[in-house]
């Protein structure tokens, strides 16, 4: 039931230019990100070797493009997830789903899958970049493969606050700008006490505190832990705000 | 089967903030019975279907539909209706046998049975070559067909259907009548509406609310003896002073309604038809309309529903 929702929602998604216009753009900023990347290690190649430095290709170039990779990505995130249920609620076809013998934790969950499954399909197209390194030379798998599963566990987490944000409106704009807000929010949250040496709770709090290691090649339990627990949470929020629709008024 | 209870509503009530919009209502629909859900507008009807298909959780109260409890087994209970809200829920940007298809996987139907259950509704709902066509693209009338083929593609036991003739042309209207008496012959469906002539056209059990109570529960048999009135409408070309059409035997009172027209109430048991006509020709009055007034359900719903606040006042006036 969960993947009839996802694959009708995906479907829809793909039936408006909004999902094309955002996969065109996104690709197009993020290949150009890459070819300056590559333009760069060409120029500082023969440097890097006689510094003895042991940063290669994938240091050089793809963990900067996945790291922009999750900057556009956190502008483009409430873009798409604005519309899975505040539109719903707006168009009222909510009721359909509601009406319908699927449980709420269904309709959420098939509602998440589809945006994840598009922002992975994001990734892909992104990873391919890299990838096509390939063609000349050879690649660490390990730091490219960190790097990417980090970004994947970001962008569900993207995804999981959008969808939150989406179930509290009944505005898309409204929805957008405030899941902008507080990705954008998680982000900068270590900012926090910069310059004193101890960011503490906050620091541990940001996002992007959990998502560097991943780029450095890092698997960190902790780190995964930490975006698992993050998505779980914007789910369970906004499997309890659907519901409060039936009870409020 | 026929006796069969579809749906038992036990002491129903929906707050908002401190308002109560439906106040302890309690009511049951058997299988093979059209419910007409009447009322103006604010009174409850949207609010209470909403509760019926589980849109709205009840304040207090209890919901069996089919034997399941809504709020303890909602997957079963839901199974069991077919919801058609006051707007259609249609995704715009899918064709008829997309959003179709979609609905029948919602409802569980079986992925070999799908196409049939598509087609059926399609058919029923008189949809047979749209199928290829956007809902977007297609005119309200349609919309709401799509609407009601969506709650009606799994065989719903109960049907529930939030005024589904508004916005409709005087055709469409009554091909969806049709349609509403067709289900009703094997399903239960509660329909609600403030349109009057509806009711008499498609159910055959009748519930007037007002203000969030339920002020009659009715056959459609019973409510036309309420329609039952004992008024005479006559006009003359040359009326006679009223004191003259009042001594007529049987007749309680008499109201000009100027240029010769009259209003004749009398007592049902003692017709004054025949010595109204007998006097006028003698006298030469000059009688050119006689009509027996029946009560519309217009009279009666304003009747029962004004009844509420003002003590009860009889209808001869």
């Amino acid at each position: 039931m969960i993947l009839t929702i996802a694959r009708n929602e995906l479907r829809r998604m793909f039936l408006s230019p909004l999902a094309w216009t955002i996969l065109a753009v996104v690709m197009l900023i993020l290949a150009f990100m890459f070819l300056n990347n590559v333009q760069y290690f060409i120029t500082i190649q023969s440097r890097l070797l006689s510094m003895g430095s042991d940063d290669g290709v994938t240091a050089v170039i793809a963990a900067p493009l996945l790291g922009n990779a999750a900057v556009v990505l956190l502008l483009v995130v409430p873009l798409l997830s604005m519309r899975l249920v505040a539109d719903e609620r707006r168009n009222k076809t909510l009721s359909l789903l509601v009406s319908a013998p699927v449980s709420m934790t269904e309709i959420i969950l098939g509602k998440y899958l589809s945006l994840v499954a598009f922002l992975w399909l994001i990734l892909a197209l992104v990873a391919m970049m890299p990838l096509s390194l390939l063609a000349g030379g050879t690649l660490d798998f390990g730091l490219l493969g960190a790097g990417l599963f980090g970004l994947a566990l970001l962008l569900a987490g993207f995804a999981a606050v959008g969808l939150f944000m989406s179930t509290l409106t009944q505005n898309q704009t409204v929805a957008a700008v405030s899941s902008f807000g507080v990705l954008l929010l998680f982000w900068i949250l270590d900012w926090a006490g910069q310059g004193s040496g101890t960011s503490g709770i906050l620091g541990y709090l940001s996002i992007l505190n959990h998502y560097e290691p991943f780029l450095r090649g890092i698997f960190d339990t902790s780190d995964a832990a930490y975006l698992v627990l993050f998505i779980l949470t914007f789910l369970m929020l906004s499997i309890r705000r659907l519901d409060m629709d039936r009870l409020g008024g | 089967m026929s006796d069969e209870v579809l749906v038992e509503v036990e002491d129903l009530s929906r707050a908002y903030g401190g308002m109560l919009a439906v106040r302890h209502i309690s009511f049951s629909i058997r299988r093979g019975q059209v419910l007409g859900f009447l009322g103006p507008n604010g009174a409850g009807k949207t609010t209470t279907m909403q509760i019926l298909s589980g849109n709205l959780a009840p304040t207090t109260g209890r919901v069996r539909i089919a034997g399941h409890d809504l709020l303890e087994d909602p997957r079963h209970a839901k199974q069991a209706i077919g919801y058609l809200p006051e707007q259609p829920p249609v995704y715009r940007e899918l064709t008829v046998d997309e959003f179709l298809d979609y609905c029948a996987s919602l409802n569980r139907i079986e992925r070999g049975k799908r196409r049939a259950a598509r087609e059926a509704a399609k058919i029923k709902c008189g949809l047979g070559d749209t199928g290829k066509r956007l809902i977007g693209n297609l005119s309200k009338g349609y919309q709401q067909r799509v609407g009601l083929a969506q709650a009606i593609i799994h065989l719903p036991p109960v049907i529930i259907l939030d005024e589904p003739t508004v916005g409709l042309d005087p055709i469409q209207i009554r091909e969806i009548r049709h349609l509403i008496r067709e289900l009703g012959k094997e399903h239960g469906v509660i329909l609600s509406t403030h349109i009057l002539p509806e009711v008499q056209a498609t159910c055959d059990q009748v519930q007037i609310i007002s203000k969030g109570d339920l002020v009659l529960n009715d056959s459609i048999e019973g409510l036309s003896r309420h329609m039952q009135s004992s008024t005479l409408a006559i006009a003359l070309r040359d009326p006679p002073d009223l004191a003259r059409i009042r001594e007529i035997a049987g007749v309680k009172s008499v109201q000009d309604q100027g240029d010769g027209r009259l209003h004749v109430f009398y007592d049902p048991a003692t017709d004054p038809t025949d010595a109204l006509v007998e006097l006028s020709v003698q006298n030469r009055w000059g009688l050119y309309e006689l009509q027996p007034q029946r009560a519309s359900l217009e009279d009666i719903f304003v009747h029962i529903t004004t009844e509420e606040q003002e003590s009860p006042k009889g209808t001869a006036a």
